[in-house]
C-alpha cells in the first residue's frame, strides 16, 4: 500500500501553488511548511460548494418567510416577492388559532429546561462518578449503557408508550421530559472530560481538608468541568428542542405540543378538506424555530468545540 | 481545550496517596444512581417489556394468549417487513458512504489549513445540525416542488422539465439528500476534532521523510481517526435503520410514494398506532434492534481490529 501512493503525491502541492500563492512569507526559518501550510483557492472554492449546499435552504427558508400565501406560489423560490411580509407572518404565526404557536413556544423551551437541563445534570454527576470512582459494578453500568446507544431509540418507543400509557403518563408533559432525561452520549462525553479535567490529587486534598463529596463535587469539580457541561448542555438541548418522534406518540392533546410538532401539524392541515393553507406560516414558523439554536451555536462555540475536542482525545 | 491543560499539565504529580485504592466504596453510586434509575425505567425497562409483549398475541377469542415465538415466525416471513429492511439497507448503503465521505473530506481540508477563512467553514457547515428534522424536511420538501418549489422555479427558467423529486422512483434518493443535508456537518465535525489531536510530531517526521500529502493523509491521519470513523459510521447505521421523520413528514406531499410501511420503524408505528397490533409490532421492534446490534458489532470488530 506504500508504493502506488506516493506517486500521487506531487500533484497536491502543484495544485495548491497554482494560484499564485508562492508570497515566501518566511515566518520561522528553521520550520518546514508543515506547521503552517500555503493556503489554497482550489480547496477553499471546492469546500464552499459544501458551503452553498448546506446554506441554501436556510436562504429559501429565510426569503420565504417574508411572502404571502399567494405570493409563494407566484414568485421564484430564491428571491423576493413584490410585497415584503415578514412582520405580518410573524405576527400572524403568533396570533393564529389564538396565539397556539406561543403555547408551542413555551412547551418547547419547557422541555429544554426540564428534559436537557436535567439530562445534563445527570450525564455530569454519571460522568464525575465514572472518572472519579471505583463502585461495585462500575464496569456493568458502563458496559449497559455504552450496549444501549446501539439499541436503536425508537425502537424503545413503541414499548415506553405502552409502559408510560399503563402508568398514565402518557399526553402529559412527564411522558416527553422523562425520556428525554437520559443522554448516553452526554455520559460519555462527561466522563472522558471529567477524567481529563479534574486532577484526583485535587479531589484528595479536598477530602483531607474535610470537605463532604457534594460539596467537592459543587465546588471543586463543576467549576472545572464548565466546558464540557456546556457542550453537552448544547446537544441536549438540540435534542429536546428537535424531538419530534416521541412527543407525537406521546400526545395527543395539541397543548402539550412542541414546535416541531405543531408546525408538522400546520403543514399538513393543508391536505385536510376545508383545512386553512397557511404554507405562509409554517415557513416563518420554521425559521423562528431554528433561530434560538442556530444563534446558540454561534454564540457558544469556543465552548463546546472545545468541550467536543475534549471528547475525541480518549478514542 | 485551553482551559483543561492548565490543571493537568501545572500539577505536580506526587506519588499518589495509597487511600486512592481504598475508594472502592458505594460512594460513586451517589452520584450516578440518578442516572442509573432514569435509564432504567427509559431503556431497560422498555425493552423487558417489549420482549414479554413479543411473546403474546391479542386475539379476537380469548383475549391475549401467549404464543411463544409465533410472532417472530410470523415476522421472518412477513413482505412488509423485509421490503421495508431492503429499503432502508439500500439508503444505507448509498446514503452513508455519501455523506460520510463528504464529511471526511471537508474535515480533512479543514484540517489541512490550506482554506481560506476556515472557522466561517467549519461553523456554516455545521449549522444544519442544530435545525430539527422537522423543519428540514419541511423546507426540501417545499423546495422539491415541481410546480412552486425550486425544482419548478429551474424547470421554468430553464425550459427543461427535471423529473419529480417526489415520484415513487426518486423519493428515497430525495430522503438522503434531507439527511445528508442535517448530518454532513455534524459527522465532519467529529472527524475535525479527531484530526485535531494528531501529535503534531507525526507531521513533521513525516515531512522529513519526503512524505507528501496524500501519503500523510493515507498512512498518519486516517489511521489516527479511526476510532472516529468506526463511531460516525456505527451512529450512521443506526441513524438509517432508524429512518422515520423524514418519510412521515414528506409523506402529504408524497403519498402514492411513501407508503406506511416504508420503513421498517414506519411499520412498527403504523401497526400500532393504526393498527393496535401492539404485540407484533413489539417484536418487529426487537428484530430491528438485534440486526442493528449485530451489524453495529460487526463494524466496531472490523473497524478495531484493521487498527491493530
Amino acid at each position: 500500500m506504500s508504493s502506488p501512493l506516493t506517486t500521487a503525491s506531487p500533484s497536491v502541492p502543484a495544485k495548491t501553488s497554482g494560484p499564485g500563492r508562492n508570497t515566501p512569507r518566511l515566518r520561522k526559518p528553521g520550520k518546514p511548511s508543515a506547521g503552517k501550510p500555503r493556503r489554497s483557492v482550489l480547496l477553499t472554492v471546492l469546500t464552499s460548494l459544501i458551503v452553498i449546499y448546506t446554506v441554501v435552504p436556510l436562504i429559501w427558508l429565510a426569503i420565504n418567510a417574508t411572502k404571502t400565501q399567494t405570493g409563494l406560489a407566484d414568485s421564484s423560490g430564491m428571491w423576493f416577492a413584490d410585497d415584503f411580509a415578514l412582520w405580518d407572518n410573524i405576527r400572524d404565526t403568533f396570533t393564529y388559532d389564538d396565539g397556539v404557536f406561543t403555547r408551542w413556544l413555551l412547551n418547547t423551551l419547557m422541555y429544554v429546561v426540564l428534559g436537557a437541563g436535567g439530562a445534563t445534570f445527570l450525564a455530569v454527576l454519571g460522568g464525575y462518578a465514572l472518572a472519579k470512582f471505583d463502585f461495585p459494578g462500575k464496569r456493568g453500568i458502563f458496559a449497559t449503557v455504552i450496549g444501549a446507544v446501539a439499541v436503536p431509540g425508537t425502537a424503545l418507543a413503541v414499548p415506553t408508550f405502552l409502559m408510560f400509557s399503563k402508568m398514565g403518563l402518557t399526553d402529559t408533559p412527564w411522558a416527553v421530559i422523562i425520556p428525554s432525561l437520559v443522554s448516553p452520549f452526554g455520559l460519555y462525553l462527561m466522563w472522558v472530560f471529567a477524567t481529563e479535567a479534574i486532577p484526583t490529587e485535587l479531589l484528595e486534598a479536598a477530602r483531607i481538608d474535610g470537605a463532604g463529596e457534594a460539596r467537592i463535587f459543587f465546588t471543586v469539580a463543576l467549576p472545572l468541568l464548565a466546558p464540557g457541561i456546556v457542550t453537552v448542555l448544547l446537544f441536549t438541548t438540540v435534542a429536546t428542542w428537535n424531538n419530534y418522534f416521541l412527543p407525537l406518540i406521546m400526545l395527543k392533546d395539541s397543548d402539550w405540543y412542541p414546535l416541531t410538532l405543531g408546525l408538522s401539524v400546520w403543514n399538513s392541515q393543508a391536505e385536510t378538506i376545508g383545512g386553512d393553507v397557511i404554507f405562509n406560516l409554517v415557513i416563518t414558523g420554521s425559521l423562528l424555530t431554528i433561530l434560538p439554536l442556530i444563534a446558540a451555536f454561534l454564540l457558544l462555540q469556543k465552548y463546546w468545540q472545545s468541550g467536543l475536542a475534549a471528547g475525541s482525545v480518549k478514542e | 481545550m485551553t482551559t483543561l491543560q492548565p490543571p493537568v499539565a501545572a500539577e505536580p504529580r506526587p506519588a499518589p496517596p495509597p487511600a486512592n485504592r481504598d475508594r472502592r466504596s458505594w460512594m460513586g453510586w451517589g452520584f450516578i444512581g440518578p442516572f442509573v434509575a432514569v435509564f432504567a425505567l427509559v431503556f431497560l425497562a422498555p425493552i423487558a417489556y417489549s420482549i414479554y409483549l413479543s411473546l403474546f398475541r391479542d386475539q379476537l377469542i380469548g383475549g391475549t394468549q401467549f404464543v411463544g415465538f409465533d410472532n417472530y415466525t410470523q415476522a421472518l416471513k412477513d413482505d412488509q417487513f423485509w421490503g421495508a429492511l431492503g429499503r432502508v439497507s439500500l439508503f444505507l448503503a448509498i446514503q452513508v458512504p455519501i455523506m460520510l465521505g463528504i464529511a471526511l473530506l471537508v474535515a480533512l481540508a479543514l484540517d489541512s489549513g490550506r482554506l481560506y477563512g476556515k472557522s466561517f467553514f467549519r461553523i456554516t457547515i455545521f449549522l444544519p445540525y442544530a435545525v430539527p428534522a422537522v423543519v428540514a424536511t419541511l423546507m426540501w420538501g417545499f423546495m422539491y416542488g415541481t410546480k412552486y418549489g425550486l425544482v419548478g422555479d429551474v424547470n421554468e427558467a430553464f425550459g427543461v422539465s427535471l423529473p419529480d423529486p417526489l415520484s415513487p422512483d426518486l423519493v428515497l434518493a430525495s430522503i438522503g439528500n434531507i439527511v445528508t443535508w442535517e448530518f454532513v456537518g455534524y459527522n465532519m465535525l467529529i472527524f475535525y476534532s479527531a484530526l485535531r489531536v494528531i501529535p503534531h510530531s507525526l507531521y513533521e517526521a513525516a515531512e522529513i521523510d519526503g512524505a507528501g500529502q496524500i501519503r500523510v493523509i493515507t498512512a498518519i491521519k486516517l489511521p489516527a481517526i479511526r476510532g472516529a470513523l468506526v463511531i460516525a459510521t456505527i451512529f450512521s447505521i443506526i441513524g438509517s435503520f432508524q429512518l422515520f421523520n423524514e418519510p412521515n413528514i414528506l409523506r402529504p406531499l408524497a403519498r402514492n410514494a411513501i407508503t406506511t410501511d416504508y420503513t421498517p420503524n414506519f411499520y412498527t408505528y403504523s401497526l400500532s398506532f393504526n393498527g393496535q397490533q401492539h404485540n407484533y409490532s413489539a417484536t418487529v421492534a426487537i428484530i430491528m434492534g438485534l440486526i442493528t446490534m449485530v451489524i453495529a458489532y460487526v463494524v466496531q470488530l472490523r473497524g478495531m481490529r484493521k487498527g491493530a
